[in-house]
């Protein structure tokens, strides 16, 4: 483990952003977080987390795929794919690297996804222990521990240090261009600083919400239940809660007409729109009913059957805290599968 | 970056015959600008075919993979690219990329079987690939019957290649029906349903069912009530696409994408996903 005192970290930023961009949570103008490139001056954001999650990382919310160039009865396609440049992200949390693990079971299993495998292949997670987990966190329902964050580079932050530990080569590569700004420490360095973040998680409300009654095979238990109804009567289908989830990944594939030509695009999409799985000649899904159950279905059910019990949702708690409505996967998991504590 | 292969990224394809097959379904032939298959596939599976700025959509592959020389796609108008597909010209560019989804078993499950074929309307499309190959390979396959209905005698897909072709194979049994008389058709009048009732097969069969979802649902009743079990009976599926890779997300039902596990499942396979297909 290495260590620098706080008010060195801008050096550090300063020496990483001489090699690659460097990316990390500012306050934005309405008051909520979100990524920005770090240069000389920029203010680090001590909010919980970032309103939209660094998905956009690698899944941006829109993404050019190719082009088209139409003359006559003639076409041409031209891959607009760049080569993708290093790029650093410093201070995501545990539950959204987790989301990144989601993600790529998603994106780069064959036939890989080009532009999301490139862009994973040359981003460098620094992730950051969350010092005061709030009341919509529920990380630790799907076994994510917010003191031990993942990624490539694992960091750790008390009111005067932060320490840094590499997980792989990519982030040892990292910590070893910082050497001359960090200076080793021992493992448990960071140890008292983890103690406060477990005793934080053990009074938030949603501690106690498990996964029980979740998970691949529950489809026939699950599906018929009549709670769908009223858990997604006042729906508003807005779709809020896929953009602002971590791990969502439906998107939709658009041409876009330039004038000079056809740009084709990929943008994010949402289950919960009406129009999802609208085609020619029907709705396979057409109440918000249906539309809703099928979102918490894939994330709980669907998913984790697919990928060897691995829960599509990361308790990020975005969806608790954005839903106009209030409605939001903790309350559906109460209320069809196991019980938060008391 | 531009030697990464990417699924996404289609291939040219250049439209070398348009047929007219119904009032509202054409058949297009399409190759590579230097004349070849854009790719191989299985009977079943399918290709996303583009007019860019227009959109992009799956249809299955309608010509066998045994004819070396050119995919065909039966396409009925019915939305966006459709509509613009119908007043293409031979000549016309499109895009195309695949092949997607699994096939049917031609050459394990059904290999020796004694084959019923049934369709409905444009459901024909995905069939006439898996009829045609097993016509290729006769030899492998028992009996075949195939029974086909549409609206009308004039809705009836590939209607010469029926008659002049598959009605004149040995071991091989064309049963037609359309929905209500007409001046000009001495054959069978009836839904589709009802028909393979009236005809009554055995049970040694292997049944391939695909038509629009209420003939799928009423003949998979008539044939269990024959004495069919689902796994004798294969269909393939349509649902929205847009990536064709289990990715996008628009298939999704149950924990299966349609567009990769399917579009071919065998019946029981249905049973296990939830019903919104």
């Amino acid at each position: 483990m290495r260590k620098c005192s706080l008010d060195k970290l801008d050096l550090v930023f300063a020496e990483i952003a001489k090699n690659a961009e460097l990316y990390l949570p500012v306050d934005g103008s309405d008051g909520g977080a979100v990524y920005q490139k770090w240069t000389e001056g920029t203010k680090r954001s001590e909010k919980l987390n970032t309103v939209k999650s660094p998905k956009d990382f690698f899944f941006p919310q829109t993404e050019d795929l190719m082009a088209f160039k139409t003359e006559g009865k003639s076409i041409d396609v031209i891959d607009t794919r760049k080569a993708a440049e290093d790029f650093v992200v410093f201070g995501v949390r545990a539950c959204d690297v987790k989301a990144f693990d989601v993600l790529d079971r998603v994106f780069m299993v064959e036939p890989q996804d080009s532009y999301y495998t490139t862009k994973r292949e040359h981003g460098v997670i620094i992730a950051l222990a969350c010092n005061k987990p709030s009341e919509t966190c529920f990380c630790k329902t799907f076994g994510i521990d917010p003191k031990e964050p993942m990624g490539d580079i694992s960091a750790w932050e008390t009111d005067s240090e932060i320490f840094f530990k590499a997980n792989n080569e990519k982030g040892e590569a990292l910590l070893s261009k910082l050497s001359g700004l960090l200076a080793d420490c021992a493992d448990d360095a960071a140890d008292a600083q983890k103690e406060k973040i477990d005793a934080i998680m053990d009074k938030l409300p949603l501690k106690g919400l498990t996964t029980e009654g979740f998970g691949g095979g529950k489809t026939e238990e699950l599906f018929n239940r009549p709670e769908w109804a009223e858990l997604s009567e006042s729906c508003l289908g807005c779709g809020t809660c896929t953009f602002v989830c971590p791990t969502c990944q439906c998107y939709d594939i658009k041409d876009f007409n330039t004038g000079n030509g056809v740009l084709r695009y990929r943008c994010w999409d949402s289950c919960m729109y009406s129009d999802f799985t609208k085609m020619a000649h029907g709705n396979n899904r057409l109440t918000q009913k249906e539309r809703f159950r099928q979102r918490f279905m894939h994330k709980l059910v669907y998913y984790p059957e697919n990928n060897d019990g691995l829960f599509s949702c990361v308790g990020c708690g975005r969806c608790l805290a954005k839903c106009p409505i209030s409605m939001n996967i903790a309350k559906v998991m109460k209320k069809m599968g196991g019980k938060a504590s008391e | 970056m531009n030697n990464v292969a990417e699924t996404l990224i289609p291939k040219i394809g250049v439209i070398t015959d348009v047929r007219i097959d119904t009032p509202d379904i054409k058949t297009f032939r399409v190759v590579t600008r230097d004349g070849k298959k854009a790719f191989d596939h299985r009977p079943g599976q399918c290709a996303m075919l583009s007019v860019p700025g227009v959109g992009e959509a799956m249809f299955s592959i309608t010509s066998s993979p045994t004819n070396e020389e050119y995919m065909e796609f039966s396409i009925k108008k019915c939305g966006c690219v459709t509509e613009w597909l119908h007043q293409a010209e031979v000549g016309q560019e499109i895009t195309i990329r695949g092949p997607y989804g699994n096939p049917f078993p031609v050459d394990d499950v059904f290999a020796g079987k004694n084959m019923l074929f049934i369709a409905g309307g444009v459901g024909l499309a995905p069939l006439r690939s898996v009829i045609n190959y097993c016509r290729h390979y006769r030899d492998r396959y028992g009996s075949i019957d195939i029974v086909y209905g549409s609206r009308s005698k004039d809705d009836l897909l590939d209607y010469k290649e029926i008659i002049d072709e598959w009605a004149t194979d040995s071991g091989v049994n064309v049963h037609l029906t359309i929905d209500n008389a007409q001046e000009g058709w001495d054959g069978h009048v009836g839904f589709v349903p009802n028909y393979v009732k009236e005809l009554g097969f055995s049970t040694d069969k292997t049944a391939v069912l695909c038509g629009p979802p209420i003939m799928i649902k009423f003949t998979l009743e008539g044939l269990c009530a024959m004495g069919f079990d689902k796994t004798q009976i294969y269909t393939t599926l349509e649902l929205r696409m847009k990536c064709g890779v289990g990715k996008c997300g628009r298939c999704n039902v149950g924990s299966k994408y349609v567009c990769k596990d399917g579009p071919v499942f065998r019946c029981d396979e249905l049973d296990e996903l939830p019903d919104e297909y």
